[in-house]
């Protein structure tokens, strides 16, 4: 186990920790935003984006690489039709069921072991992906 | 009659912001609150931060499901150098996920662990879209939403609209059909 695994295991920590705390490991709370109930995703979204911001773009700054090495590098992805025919797909899949990715794991975490068989189905959908549509 | 201290009118009043936008307005727009979400976006915003800041590394949820494959399938799309380079971290990135939410559950949560009402139907069908979904457009909630945006990137951007409106369309056409919650 090197080092660049323990960061990323005890950044997992306190991301999990954080998705529980804000109820995102629950589908029901993401529902009710996607219901238009309970705006709070959105003021969640902001909050974590706001803190990603000062790290990418502020720390940058005043430190010149990651301390532990490689470089500062904002995320960035071409525009193609597969990125907007995929959120559609992943939009469907959220509002159907409230969950993404990451909450998925969360919910794990909180024992909703009813989670599994969509994780399961999560993997099936990413080899489909890259079986039938990769390149 | 005594008088308290503080004076009843301080201590009985708002926040400034809730006084300022009305009690009203957040008891409808966050029925439960708002302190869970600021907390809990505070708390995840930092996770991504203290990766980004000590390795440079993007810490996004939905690539791990390409990268595990690329254990099990020998097909090139899976097997790209990209994914080979972040295959580990990305399994030790997972765990603590899924243990960061069960000390949550464990110690702060008022209710301990919790299982969702969620028919097993929607959570498969839309699992798989999910995983189809965010691989073809090479970014999650936490990709696109939290790490691209944070990096402004407007191909993010235009995927963060897209995939929120199309799941509003989708609980609210679910909900139509009468299937809670």
């Amino acid at each position: 186990m090197n080092n660049r695994n323990v960061i990323l295991f005890v950044g997992g920590l306190v991301f999990g920790f954080g998705l529980a705390w804000g109820g995102m490991a629950k589908p029901e709370v993401v529902l009710s935003f996607l219901q238009l109930k309970d705006y709070g995703l959105i003021l969640l979204m902001g909050v974590a984006t706001g803190t990603t911001f000062v790290a990418i773009n502020i720390i940058p700054r005043f430190v010149e690489k990651p301390i532990l090495g490689g470089e500062f590098k904002p995320r960035s992805r071409d525009l193609t039709r597969n990125t907007l025919l995929g959120a559609v797909i992943f939009g469907i899949g959220w509002g159907l069921s409230g969950q993404c990715p990451g909450s998925s794991l969360a919910s794990i975490g909180i024992g909703n072991l009813l989670v599994l068989p969509g994780i399961a189905a999560m993997f099936l959908g990413a080899y489909v992906m890259g079986r039938f549509f990769g390149s | 009659m005594t008088a308290s201290f503080p004076p009843r009118a301080v201590r009985d009043s708002q926040p400034l912001i809730t006084f300022l936008l009305g009690h009203q307005f957040f008891s409808i727009m966050f029925p439960l609150g708002i302190s869970p979400y600021i907390i809990g976006g505070l708390i995840i915003g930092l996770g991504v931060a203290f990766v980004y800041v000590l390795t440079g590394l993007h810490a996004t949820q939905s690539s791990l499901f390409s990268t595990t494959i690329s254990y099990f399938s020998k097909m090139p799309y899976f097997q790209r150098k990209s994914y080979l380079e972040s295959r580990e971290w990305r399994l030790f990135f997972a765990a603590g996920v899924i243990l960061g939410a069960a000390v949550y559950a464990l110690t702060v949560s008022p209710e301990g662990f919790w299982t969702t009402r969620v028919q097993l139907w929607r959570i498969v069908v839309g699992g798989f879209l999910v995983g189809l979904g965010t691989r073809l457009s090479s970014g999650c909630t936490s990709g696109h939403g939290i790490s691209g945006i944070a990096s402004l990137s407007t191909t993010s951007l235009f995927a963060v609209i897209t995939f929120i409106i199309f799941g509003i369309i989708t609980a609210h056409v679910v909900q139509f059909l009468g299937v809670l919650p």
